[in-house]
């Protein structure tokens, strides 16, 4: 049932946007994210949307995978979209029926809300595509080093989530195994309503909870065996390091941030004349 | 044949006796039946492969893990290369006594193997050059090079077996306990491990502490310690061991294969010798008592 679930959505491969840092690609996603927020026109988004085909060509990660990631915020995006339609009332009528009026304004802004949205969550799925989860905590670990002044437990932090990492699949396979056996025992999660289905599921959760706490007993002793002692006194076999490739990605998306940015300045001059590209200004 | 080998652990009269609120009652109305270790003496001497056998609740997973200080006696003492167990020098203790358990997906700390073999070292802030090195050697001596940047997920229990076992090597221990590392196996995954250990003590002279109820696995020990309701019962080589077929059976444990082969055929009205667990060896014996008659 739960044996094929891909944990995180890791995209192996070899390119540039794979071998960077994973620490200068969670900088540069959080500049990314700063950078669609100060985005004002449908041109800017443009700018955008190219920078970030650009980012999924160097990845080769197939488009089908980074389009995948908006699944999730489908409803949001939906949901969204409709209350800006229908409350934002700005501009002129487009269309009346009964209590709802679309505006221009309202299609403008529900639009601009859908890119911006659609732009975030590829974006940063960009980043999770092309690092894997074990990285990226070394990552974290990293960049929250200077939390360790106000005593802030940042290795004990990112030991925790590469742990559960690493028991997520065990964990997964054990309550297929849990869900089988009560099967097999006659136990039924298809039918009744909703209340009666939940219930089903206790027969799986306590084994599950009780599984769960005894790998962690074990594993906790066998890491007091591997004389684990936190992270005084600890290194570290792979050293994060950042090279060329860094540099000029940091480079790139300093320069198209650059860009959104003179481009709010410049829209009014030049929206004069092209009112049909700018019109969102 | 160790009598002149170096003393590296000692065990003097150690009792470690677990308190379960719920056990109380069992342990009151069972009153002999101890949950944990009685009065227990033992030497672990440089080198050697000792066995240590018994059915389930002997004692002997407590035993093993006094030995590395994952337990402190309650009573006595255990020393091992000259730090007490029970104080401040516990992590001199396990860094010598590397410690391989019966789970081997509950004993791997990260996604990747090379990652999982690095931790021992990690943790004792060994140099980042040196780990590298340590993770490459433990791996080779244990015969899963290939498998450094795989994730163990689709590996068998065997090769998870030695992945942990390279865990502890990378720790460079002078004494490996395997607490019963192959009960989850297959037999295929036994021969493995045990052929792994095996190998660190010839080629490593590596000590290594097995802890099983397989009894063919025992044969190879240099010494056994059969235990029993948390006390040593019996100690001696292999085939001191197993010729004594009915305090074996006393203590809720089974002769080897091959031993028990010899019993069996000596009760039709062979006379062979008992002390047999090498199948050549059978066969010679068997054919030789039947030219005799």
């Amino acid at each position: 049932m739960f044996r094929d679930v891909a944990f995180g959505q890791y995209y192996p491969g070899d390119s540039f946007l794979h071998k960077m840092d994973a620490r200068v690609k969670m900088v540069l996603s959080l500049v990314y994210l700063i950078c669609i927020f100060f985005i004002q026109s449908f041109f800017g988004f443009g700018v955008i949307f190219f920078l970030l085909a650009l980012i999924v060509a160097v990845s080769k990660v197939p488009v089908r995978s980074v389009l995948k990631s908006i699944k999730p915020i489908l409803i949001l995006l939906i949901f969204t979209t409709l209350l800006n339609l229908f409350f934002n009332l700005e501009g002129e009528t487009l269309v009346q029926w009964w209590i709802f009026r679309i505006t221009t304004g309202g299609l403008i802004f529900s639009a601009k809300m859908i890119l911006r949205l659609v732009l975030l969550v590829m974006g940063m799925s960009m980043l999770t595509l092309t690092t894997t989860p074990v990285d990226l905590t070394a990552a974290i670990e990293s960049l929250l080093k200077p939390l360790n002044v106000v005593h802030f437990p940042v290795h004990e932090l990112a030991f925790i989530m590469s742990i559960a990492l690493r028991l997520i699949p065990s964990i997964m396979e054990e309550t297929d195994r849990i869900i089988r056996a009560q099967k097999a025992r006659g136990a039924d999660f298809e039918s009744g309503n909703i209340f009666k289905r939940a219930k089903a599921f206790i027969p799986i959760l306590i084994p599950m909870f009780i599984g769960a706490f005894k790998r962690a007993e074990e594993l906790a002793v066998a890491m007091d065996a591997r004389c684990y002692k936190g992270a005084k006194g600890r290194t570290k076999m792979k050293i994060l390091k950042c090279g060329w490739r860094d540099a000029v990605g940091a480079v790139v998306l300093v320069l198209f941030f650059a860009a959104v940015i003179t481009l709010n300045y410049l829209e009014p001059a030049l929206s004069a004349s092209l009112p049909w590209m700018f019109f969102g200004a | 044949m160790l009598e002149n080998a170096k003393e590296i652990i000692k065990v003097d009269d150690v009792t470690y006796i677990y308190r379960n609120s719920s056990d109380e009652e069992e342990n009151a109305s069972a009153a002999k039946q101890v949950n944990g270790v009685k009065g227990v003496s033992l030497s672990i001497y440089e080198g050697e492969f000792l066995a240590i056998v018994g059915h389930n609740g002997s004692g002997k997973s407590t035993l093993a893990k006094l030995l590395n200080g994952l337990l402190a006696p309650q009573q006595g003492k255990v020393e091992a290369f000259g730090f007490d167990t029970s104080g401040k020098d516990v992590y001199e203790v396990l860094r010598r006594v590397g410690m391989v358990f019966q789970n081997p997906d509950n004993q791997m700390v990260a996604s990747i193997v090379e990652d999982d073999v690095a931790f021992g070292p990690e943790n004792l802030g060994v140099p980042q050059p040196e780990i590298v090195e340590r993770v490459k050697w433990a791996l080779s001596a244990v015969k899963m090079s290939d498998y450094a940047d795989k994730t163990p997920t689709r590996m068998s229990g065997g090769q998870k077996q030695r992945v942990a076992i390279a865990g502890v090597l990378a720790l460079k221990p002078r004494v490996i306990v395997l607490d019963e590392s192959t009960a989850m196996l297959d037999p295929q995954g036994r021969k493995e491990v045990i052929d792994t250990v095996m190998r660190l003590n010839k080629e490593e002279n590596m000590t290594i502490v097995l802890i099983t109820h397989f009894m063919d696995e025992v044969i190879m020990a240099d010494r056994v310690i059969a235990m029993d309701g948390g006390r040593i019962v019996m100690s001696g080589t292999p085939k001191e061991i197993f010729s004594q077929e009915d305090r074996i059976k006393e203590i809720g444990l089974d002769l080897p294969v091959i031993s028990t082969l010899a019993h069996a055929l000596n009760k039709r009205g062979f006379a062979l010798d008992t002390d047999i667990f090498d199948v050549e060896e059978l066969g010679e014996e068997i054919c030789q008592s039947l030219s005799k008659t």
